[in-house]
């Protein structure tokens, strides 16, 4: 045997876990949650499902919201609108009287399509026999500011009246490409006219708001038509002049015009709220239910620690770095079975077969999840600091217990 | 000396009243004993053993563990004392479940913050002592309670502390394997001057002791080799 060394009295004393042997620690902890068994991986794959349930939803809604804003930027929005101030989408009858001319300090943008007019006047098609109520929306032909193909508004025939629908409108309305249906309007001076038109085109849009009950003509068409020259209610503007202010229109943003489309994907975010909150009590029930049976079935370990050299509130904090490793082991789990299934949606995007028109709320049929850093990071931290606190909660009972009792294991 | 025992009281609390563990205990342990505390249960050797072991402390009176009077330490000195000073034995042998035999003995050096080859050295050298070496990587539910034991020594001596305390360390043990416990103990004692104080009623124990102090109703009634007469 050799002689006896001495162990210096501070040999432990420039740790950042002093009296805890650094990574020890983190060993430790892993060792005796592992060691749990069957326990610990029921906990951890239902925290782990409500991680990458969380990070999913998230990043449904995320992806939802950018493409809804960017489509609705690209098909009606634009870099923004004028809107006549006497326009109210929510009022019909506000459609005569704002119905006005350019004014005049947009006459160049005008010219070089920087600014595109946009005349509305309600109206009633006849298809199959049926009466369904229209919106008529005069553009220019040669338009480049939205993604609608006006460019087939085009003709030659002064009797051809092409217009451009929506395929959701054209199911409604049971069109096809070239069907004529009777459109009926009335003129400014409430005279009630009807022609037929014809279907130039049925395009595929994400946003319901130039689908449903909208029918695209030209603008020279509709404003001929209704016998109001130079006429429009909006004006859309480019993206690439600067917003001014005219006398008696309104600019709006696309802050502003994109509010409600925002406002009502987060209202359906709440909803999935709840669903996630449900998964993640129940997995931070389990794992308060653990630590309170692992720490009344671990008197002895907590009560021999303490006799070797640990402080009670060393053993704490062990116990509650051992009950929050349940999320990190979740995260790991989370990853590796979560992970391609985020790489996957996010690049190939999940198909949406619901009808968009019942949402109301601008939808592509395939949706593209976002799962930014910022959100991963975000739920991770969430879940790791909720966890930690759960697994402090039983912990805390270490601190009162007497470690002579829990030698004996009959400290509680 | 090691230990200064000097008035100890101790009382636990009992619904209204109190219960006196110990009343009124003078005793003395210098380097290198190999002493037990003997009595029936209920006597107050455990609860002696743990505030010498600072696990608790005393009502009234002093104890003095290596200059250091335990009634006067914060948890953490407490807690510094128990680790760098002080090895436990006990009677249920009170390893760790989830780690190996190596692991278990290596425990008190990672508190202590030891480099990972010193910590080897020291580990194996201890194993060697008990007769362990071809258990390291076995885990105590595949041990027997003899080589339980062992490894609680091991454990209990790795750090090389001055003093080591025992509780009942043979009560779950057999014959055979309770003198083979007590000869590695009586044989570190020796090589090591390790103290050794014991909390035990075991006749077999009390045949290796080299001091006896018997308690009863917490008061020495004899104590066969008092330091001071």
């Amino acid at each position: 045997m050799t002689k006896q060394k001495k162990i210096p009295d501070n040999a432990n004393l420039n740790s950042p876990f002093s009296g805890l042997g650094g990574i020890f620690l983190l060993k430790t902890a892993f060792r005796s949650l592992i060691g749990n068994g069957l326990k610990t991986w029921l906990n951890v794959f239902v925290l782990s499902f409500t991680f990458v349930l969380i990070i999913f939803m998230q990043g449904l809604l995320e992806g939802w919201n950018r493409q809804a804003l960017n489509d609705t930027i690209k098909w009606e929005i634009a870099g923004g609108q004028y809107w006549n101030i006497k326009y109210d989408p929510y009022d019909p009858f506000s459609l005569d009287s704002s119905a006005s001319v350019l004014p005049s300090g947009f006459a160049s943008k005008y010219k070089s399509h920087q600014i595109e007019p946009v005349l509305l006047s309600p109206g009633t098609i006849y298809p199959d026999g049926r009466m369904q109520s229209v919106m008529l929306k005069g553009i220019r032909s040669d338009q480049h500011l939205v993604a609608l193909p006006t460019n087939l508004l085009k003709s030659n025939n002064e009797n051809d009246i092409p217009v451009i629908i929506g395929n959701h409108m054209a199911r409604q309305a049971n069109l096809k490409v070239n069907d004529l249906v009777t459109l009926r309007w009335r003129d400014v001076n409430g005279t009630f006219e009807a022609v037929d038109i014809r279907v130039a085109g049925i395009f595929s849009s994400p946003v319901p708001t130039v689908d449903l009950g909208q029918i695209w003509l030209s603008l020279e068409q509709l404003q001929k038509m209704t016998m109001r020259p130079d006429a429009s209610n909006i004006l859309l503007k480019s993206v690439d002049i600067p917003a001014q202010k005219v006398a008696d229109w309104s600019f709006k943003d696309q802050t502003e015009l994109t509010k409600q489309t925002t406002a009502m994907i987060k209202a359906k975010a709440n909803g999935y709220d709840v669903i996630y909150t449900i998964f993640f009590l129940l997995a931070l029930i389990a794992i308060f239910d653990t630590q309170t049976l692992s720490i009344f079935r671990r008197q002895r370990e907590i009560g021999t620690l303490v006799a070797l050299g640990m402080t009670q509130k060393k053993v704490v904090a062990l116990f509650t770095l051992e009950g929050t490793m349940n999320a990190v082991l979740a995260i790991i789990v989370g990853s590796i079975w979560g992970m391609p299934l985020f790489i996957s949606f996010a690049n190939y995007g999940i198909h949406i077969p619901m009808d968009v028109s019942s949402f109301g709320i601008p939808m592509a049929d395939r949706m593209y999840p976002v799962f930014s850093p910022h959100l991963i990071i975000g739920t991770m931290s969430l879940i790791i600091v909720i966890t930690a606190l759960v697994s402090y909660l039983p912990a805390r009972k270490i601190a009162r217990m007497n470690p002579t009792e829990a030698i004996r294991g009959k400290a509680l | 000396m090691i230990v200064e025992v000097k008035k100890l009281l101790k009382r636990f609390p009992i619904g209204n009243g109190f219960f006196t563990a110990l009343n009124g205990i003078n005793i003395e342990f210098s380097e290198g004993e190999f002493a037990g505390l003997v009595g029936p249960s209920g006597s107050g050797k455990t609860t002696l053993l743990n505030i010498i072991g600072s696990l608790d402390v005393p009502t009234e009176g002093e104890v003095v563990v290596l200059g250091k009077s335990v009634g006067k330490l914060n948890p953490k000195e407490a807690a510094q004392l128990r680790k760098s000073e002080l090895g436990f034995i006990f009677q249920n042998y009170n390893l760790l479940p989830v780690y190996t035999v190596f692991e278990n003995v290596e425990f008190p050096l990672l508190l202590l913050n030891m480099t990972a080859n010193e910590r080897k050295k020291r580990v194996m050298e201890t194993l060697e002592w008990v007769g362990l070496t071809n258990k390291v990587k076995s885990r105590p539910s595949q041990l027997s309670g003899g080589e339980c034991q062992r490894v609680a020594i091991a454990r209990a001596m790795v750090k090389r502390p001055k003093l080591v305390l025992a509780d009942e360390p043979t009560a779950n043990l057999d014959s055979a394997n309770s003198h083979n416990i007590l000869q590695t103990m009586e044989k570190l004692n020796k090589e090591l001057k390790t103290s050794f104080i014991f909390a035990t009623h075991d006749e077999k124990v009390i045949g290796y002791l080299k001091r006896i102090i018997r308690l009863d109703d917490g008061k020495v009634v004899e104590d066969t080799n008092p330091l001071t007469p």
